[in-house]
């Protein structure tokens, strides 16, 4: 149960959120027509006979759009509708060139389904919880309108105009800031995972809409209102906050929240009202006839659940039973395919350079991954080239490492010069004399000196100040010039002092 | 063989190809003769545009490979006019109306094309009614068409039907052998039966609608008129045919109807719809549809009664469901990307899409998206879109009932013969009626034909349909070819134009 409460005048208030998110499918055309979808190129140079809505065109579902709805569907466990339809959204806008939107508003593709948000006892919520997804539905994106061009016109960018978009509709279950935001960001690792949008919410191909509502705990839903095209977590999260607290102190002024659409400002943080119920659009939804209704057979649906990949929830369980791994580091490899699939690449290179089953190296490999690595790369920024960091040398620093040649000081400054120059980490340990001594003779006859130089102090750590062993250790170390592994310095000051 | 400019645009698509094929004259001097049959019609107002340049072009094309012995398409050297509902690259493509004035596609539809590819040649653009929507070719905002028909000792105008109400007044007038219609209530068989000829609506789905300017999708379909049946048998397996870019395509092979074309209707059966027989249809109506029978039973087939029980709800449900579709489907005419823009000084985009449309659409275009506009409406989406498909679904369950107990459905094509023009324009009741027994057939999507019967004692032709099942054009154009042979309907108009 999230304990976020608005603390208003009256009391205590609950915040209903309900999230739509608009995920763009990551196909190189668009639903209809075949023309192209990447972002970034010239006004109107994506634009289909099809797109601009010349006279007699006709629309052509695009299998690669249905089928990553499919999949995505099957990855939030929904229900997949074999039979389906496309209907039509009637409204006149100068980005929307049919003066309709192919939508699915009575049969949509994907039924119920759900995902499940992690603990994460810092954001206030206690435990995992599961969130209803109640639909996803395919439909067209809209073009772009820009106003800035010319002193009195408006110009219209259709590139976007007829890019696949998921609608995908939670139900009202979250009931803070956090749960949203993690929800969005657990929806965003999914559709990753799957492939079937690349989650990039700065160039808009995700984006949400956000119902929000307050009520007194216990007490019935109030009335909502809805936040539109939001586009990225922080905005969500921020639009919430305001929105409920709006909507708490509208309400204890004696005012009552109507429903209606408002639009999210980022520079302020804050919402306001775009249209009201009352001047919301009619938009006479009736089933598309340019379009058969979309039936899906057997086989297409085995396909798509047979091309499905691990998901995030089973790789992050098998992270922590099967390799050992904390539930912080599975937690923090799963979140993202990038993570991940550097990860597994690292670990099986490892597993195989030390000749161990992955579950053995699977922790070093973590904190190599998570922490040291990332550390390295961070202090050296533009000076190093991630590009030689190839996992078959990284296995090979880690290698050595496991083998004691090198200390964990080593390794990292190992990394640095394979970062910055590209060169083979087991020529730059040789060349570079950045290898740790664990010849016993050599070391030995240091602690023999030291000893010999230091019998006062023998006496003293023999009597019991067990404190003096790290200076015994020190003194080796440097001795040593700090190549000797600490290892085999401890095993042997422990034998000699007794 | 006839070799004058006068007997060559007398002879039909089969006479003009195998005539070209054999070498008794060239594909050019039909051109030449339709091109200036065209060029002395223009009292009947049947062509927006004449394109007589492009039908000497396709001619010379044709004469070239027979001259090189290439094989020749099946609509070689036939000059055709095309319903200025089908896009044609480079071309003005208006649909008759005043938004769409001065529009030239840069692509062609499937089904021009597809004549093209056959060996068609374009005369020009026939005028109809403005989106299809009309049933006397008077909402054309190119003016009317007027029917080569007269009643005997009148000169009234009168109308050659609608929508495709050009193509029907060029056809027996005879500035072309054929022409391409459009079908999505009546629009072929209504003009074909009002002006003596013959025109066939398919299954729906046979012909592309790609490329074809939308009046209601889910019933819109493609088809030719000729003035016989093997003329329109041939012309249909030319613009027919699968096609991926038309998601309501159907996706099966095209057969030889006009190879199969067979008038021997023995051990057929054919159905008599108890429910067409209408208060208000005319005695000749009904008199040609009882000679009609009798035609048939000669033929060899039987004859039965039928039931089509919810015949009365379908014109209702008709004019529910093709407003609908239209209101959307014309959403997209708003002034932004092509065709007519209305700016006022100092208008916003309202403005320019309420300038737009009121100046771009005609009354009765406007009058459907209107009404289509409110059967969708929030409220109202149930009580009327909801029930009209229903109805649709009573409807073709009717039929299929029907053609358990028949081979194809005998009727009238319409309820009167044709009316002077301008004596129903305020009353669109009335003429919605004229499309009562043709859009059964429109809302269960099944081929339907109207063959040229008789004439009305005032000297107007009457046309007499048949309706056969899903797939089967090749019932429909044979009881089509048996009535033709025993009808023997010769007459024309005479010339006034």
């Amino acid at each position: 149960m999230s304990t976020y409460r608005i603390h208003g005048a009256t009391g205590e208030w609950e915040v209903v959120i309900g999230l739509e998110v608009h995920a763009q499918v990551s196909t190189n055309a668009k639903l209809f027509s075949g023309a192209s979808t990447a972002f970034g190129a010239e006004p109107n140079s994506q634009v289909s006979l099809v797109d601009a809505a010349m006279p007699g065109m006709l629309p052509v579902p695009n299998r690669e759009c249905i089928r990553q709805a499919v999949r995505t569907g099957m990855a939030i466990e929904a229900e997949i509708n074999a039979w389906s339809r496309f209907d039509r959204k009637n409204y006149f806008y100068a980005d929307l060139p049919q003066g309709y939107q192919i939508s699915q508003l009575y049969h949509p593709i994907v039924g119920e389904g759900s995902l499940t948000i992690e603990a994460d006892e810092k954001a206030g919520i206690p435990e995992d919880k599961v969130i209803g997804i109640e639909r996803i539905h395919v439909e067209q994106d809209a073009g772009k309108l820009m106003h800035d061009q010319h002193p009195t016109m408006s110009y219209v960018d259709l590139n976007r105009t007829g890019v696949a978009l998921m609608e995908i509709v939670s139900r009202p279950d979250m009931r803070s800031p956090a749960e949203a935001g993690a929800y969005v960001r657990k929806l965003r690792s999914i559709l990753r995972y799957v492939g079937s949008c690349d989650g990039n919410m700065e160039e808009g191909s995700m984006r949400a809409d956000v119902n929000v509502s307050v009520r007194k705990p216990g007490e019935e839903f109030g009335t909502r209102t809805e936040t539109k095209n939001v586009n990225s977590v922080r905005f969500v999260m921020q639009a919430i906050e305001h929105e409920a607290r709006r909507q708490v102190d509208l309400i204890e002024d004696g005012g009552t929240v109507v429903q209606e659409t408002r639009l999210f400002d980022p520079n302020t943080g804050t919402t306001r009202s775009m249209r009201s119920k009352e001047d919301a659009h009619d938009y006479r939804y009736f089933p598309d006839p340019d379009l058969l209704p979309l039936e899906l057979d057997e086989a297409f649906l085995a396909e798509c659940r047979a091309s499905l990949p691990e998901l995030p929830d089973a790789k992050r369980a098998r992270y922590e039973g099967e390799l050992g791994l904390t539930p912080y580091n599975a937690r923090e490899l799963t979140a993202e395919v990038e993570t991940f699939a550097r990860f597994e690449t690292l670990l099986a290179e490892t597993a195989k350079a030390l000749d161990k089953n992955e579950a053995d190296v699977a922790t070093q490999v973590a904190n190599w991954s998570l922490s040291v690595a990332p550390g390295v790369m961070k202090s050296l920024g533009d000076e190093g080239d991630a590009a030689h960091a190839t996992a078959a040398r990284q296995a090979a620093i880690l290698k050595m490492q496991d083998a004691g040649e090198i200390s964990g000081g080593q390794a990292k400054e190992i990394f640095e010069r394979v970062l910055r120059e590209g060169r083979e980490p087991e020529e730059i340990a040789a060349t570079e004399g950045l290898k740790q001594v664990s010849d016993t003779g050599a070391i030995e006859a240091e602690i023999d000196k030291i000893i010999a130089a230091n019998q006062d102090k023998v006496e003293e750590y023999r009597g019991g100040k067990d404190k003096l062993f790290g200076f015994f250790v020190g003194q080796t170390m440097k001795a040593m010039q700090g190549k000797a592994n600490p290892a085999v310095v401890n095993q042997l000051l422990k034998d000699k002092l007794g | 063989m006839p070799t004058d400019a006068n007997s060559l645009t007398d002879l039909g698509v089969r006479e003009i190809r195998d005539g070209v094929a054999a070498g008794d004259f060239s594909a050019r001097e039909v051109a030449e003769a339709c091109n200036a049959a065209v060029a002395s019609a223009e009292a009947l107002n049947a062509f927006i545009v004449a394109t007589p340049e492009k039908a000497l072009e396709a001619a010379n094309a044709v004469d070239a490979a027979r001259a090189k012995g290439d094989a020749l398409g099946p609509m070689a050297g036939v000059p055709i006019g095309m319903k200025d509902l089908f896009a044609t690259k480079g071309v003005q493509t208006t649909a008759a109306s005043h938004i769409l004035e001065g529009f030239v596609p840069p692509y062609e539809s499937t089904v021009s094309q597809k004549l093209w590819d056959a060996g068609a040649a374009m005369l020009g653009k026939l005028n109809m009614d403005q989106f299809a929507m009309g049933s006397s070719n008077e909402t054309s905002y190119f003016g009317n068409v007027a029917s080569p028909w007269r009643k005997a000792g009148s000169n009234a105008a009168m109308s050659p039907g609608g929508s495709s109400g050009g193509t029907s007044a060029a056809i027996a007038a005879r500035l072309c052998p054929a022409a391409t219609g459009t079908d999505t209530g009546g629009s072929i068989r209504q003009p074909a039966a009002f002006t003596g000829i013959c025109g066939i609506k398919p299954t729906y789905g046979r012909c592309s609608r790609w490329g074809v300017v939308a009046f209601a999708s889910s019933l819109d379909q493609a088809g030719p008129m000729a003035r016989s049946v093997e003329d329109c048998a041939i012309m249909l397996g030319a613009m027919a045919g699968f096609d991926p870019k038309d998601s309501t395509s159907l996706d099966a092979s095209v057969p030889d109807w006009f190879g199969n074309l067979d008038a021997d209707l023995r051990g057929k059966r054919v159905g008599i719809p108890r429910e067409y027989r209408m208060d208000g249809t005319d005695q000749a109506i009904l008199d040609s549809w009882d000679m009609g029978a009798q035609w048939l039973r000669d033929a060899g087939a039987e004859i039965v009664e039928v039931s089509l029980p919810h015949t009365k709800y379908a014109l209702p449900a008709y004019y529910i469901v093709a407003p609908a579709e239209a209101s959307s489907n014309l959403a997209r005419y708003d002034g932004v990307r092509y065709g007519l823009r209305d700016l006022p000084e100092g208008a916003g985009l309202q403005d320019m899409y309420a300038a737009t449309r009121a100046d771009g659409f005609g009354d009765e275009v406007k009058r459907r998206i209107m009404l289509g506009t409110y059967v969708l409406s929030a409220g109202f989406y149930d009580a009327y879109y909801t029930q009209a498909q229903k109805i649709r679904t009573l409807v073709q369950r009717d039929f299929e009932a029907a053609f358990e107990a028949c081979d194809v459905i005998l009727a009238p094509t319409t309820p009167t013969a044709s009316f002077p023009l301008d004596s129903l324009n305020n009353d669109p009741l009335t003429m919605y009626l004229n499309d009562v027994f043709a859009v059964p057939a429109s809302l269960a999507g099944l081929p339907a034909m109207s063959v040229p019967a008789t004439l009305t004692a005032e000297g107007l032709p009457l046309g007499l349909q048949i309706v056969g099942p899903a797939m089967d054009e090749q019932g429909v154009l044979n009881a089509g070819l048996a009535i033709e042979q025993r009808a023997g309907f010769t007459a024309r108009p005479d010339r006034w134009w």
